[in-house]
């Protein structure tokens, strides 16, 4: 997935895309079934179950031709599986997945009952909702959509995994703060962020209203320093050096409010509610204008 | 489809509001058998609508479920929890359709499949 015309998603809709001979890969090339494990398993690690050994409900979301959905066989859970291309769900069926299958656009809502599932996970499949396949479809009502549906069948504290490949930053932030509009906390896990071939993008979502979680940590390589993690607060919404602008600022009527710190604090606030229409801090943060009436 | 799955899915087409739960219309039904689990069973008892359940497993001629349920059945009757799990988890629908309670909109099973995907008028 380097080059941007390495992406599967360009190049036709899922459902046209995935046909007999691409959903055969999955089950012959062990290249494929292999990452596909891998990602899997990194994905239980982070939707982080309880550990008391009982066999839960899971979702997967883009289950494809069920291989992920082995791996959750495997440790006791049962799962439903859901996925928009016919040919991978033959495949599926033919490999006799534990799990039941339906077809489904994710981006037309999940339809199922409230709180019921115990988790959710999807492996490589979110991006493809990223791209507008006829003129009706809007990807961010589409992922709207699904986050929406998401919230409302999930158990109270349960987390989706959402594995995924965005096509760059702006991309990981639209999906980021459609799926916090939708109630979600969370964010972007990214393992090994310094290399290019190994780097992982999760997206976890968590349901549970008391507290904040914190967001689990992302893996690395042994020799590389420093992980990254960006959740929604971090970077940008950090407040640039405080000193120097205590003194002017600040309205005649609100003494204490509205100065340059003010309206920071009000910015870093914004943004760590999701509103992308933020303006950057700059030095002309909270500067007076100019008396133009001199003109 | 299992009965699990069928318990969990409700009608999404957009502006229904009796969606839940689909008429199941069988032509074709498979017993695949699945490992006895009762733990998984007294999990998802509570979170299952046992109404739609029984309806659905009376219309589909699978015999064994009661109406009601008590504590002591989920605890330790055999027989009972043998049933439960032989209704929610190994009867499948091969062929046939789901039926959306308020619109009457057909959508089929194929191969043990249901298709789901709604037209674009519909959402």
């Amino acid at each position: 997935m380097g080059r941007s015309g390495d992406r599967p998603e360009h190049t036709a809709p899922p459902d046209v895309f995935y046909d007999d001979v691409e959903a055969r890969k999955y089950t012959t090339n062990s290249r494929i079934m292999n990452i596909q494990t891998q990602l899997t398993e990194r994905a239980m690690e982070l939707l982080a179950l309880p550990e008391d050994g009982q066999p839960r409900l899971l979702l997967d979301l883009g289950c494809g031709s069920g291989l992920s959905g082995e791996t959750l066989t495997e440790r006791g859970h049962y799962w439903t599986g859901f996925d928009i291309s016919m040919s991978m769900l033959e495949v599926a069926k033919e490999r006799e997945t534990e799990g039941d299958l339906c077809r489904k656009d994710l981006g037309q809502g999940l339809g199922l009952r409230p709180g019921c599932y115990d988790g959710a996970i999807s492996i490589s499949a979110l991006q493809w909702l990223c791209n507008a396949e006829t003129s009706q479809q809007n990807p961010k009502l589409r992922l709207k959509c699904l986050f929406d549906s998401l919230y409302k069948c999930l158990a109270r504290g349960a987390r989706a995994v959402f594995q995924m490949y965005p096509e760059n930053a702006v991309q990981a932030e639209m999906i980021t703060v459609t799926a916090m509009k939708s109630g979600f906390t969370g964010g972007v896990v990214v393992d090994f962020p310094q290399s290019s071939k190994a780097k992982k993008h999760y997206l976890v979502l968590m349901t549970s209203s008391a507290g904040v979680p914190q967001l689990p940590q992302a893996l690395e390589d042994e020799h590389m320093g420093q992980v990254k993690v960006y959740e929604r607060t971090s970077a940008k919404g950090k407040r640039r050096k405080d000193g120097g602008h205590g003194g002017h600022g600040g309205s005649k009527r609100h003494p204490q409010a509205k100065g340059r710190d003010w309206i920071l604090k009000k910015k870093a606030l914004r943004r760590k509610r999701g509103y992308m229409d933020v303006q950057p801090d700059t030095k002309y943060t909270g500067r007076k204008r100019r008396n133009l009436s001199n003109f | 489809m299992k009965l699990l799955t069928h318990n969990m899915l409700e009608c999404h087409i957009k502006g229904v509001t009796n969606k839940y739960p689909f008429k199941v219309e069988a032509e074709e039904m498979e017993n695949c058998e699945c490992e006895f689990n009762p733990d998984f069973l007294r999990r998802m008892y509570p979170k299952l609508d046992w109404k739609a359940l029984k309806e659905t497993a009376d219309e589909l001629k699978i015999e064994g479920l009661p109406e009601s349920v008590s504590e002591e059945m989920l605890k330790g009757d055999e027989s009972f929890l043998r049933a439960f799990h032989h209704a929610l988890l190994e009867v499948e629908v091969q062929e046939g359709a789901l039926i959306c309670p308020e619109t009457g909109r057909r959508f089929p099973i194929t191969k043990g499949i249901p298709n789901l995907l709604l037209n674009e008028d519909e959402c």
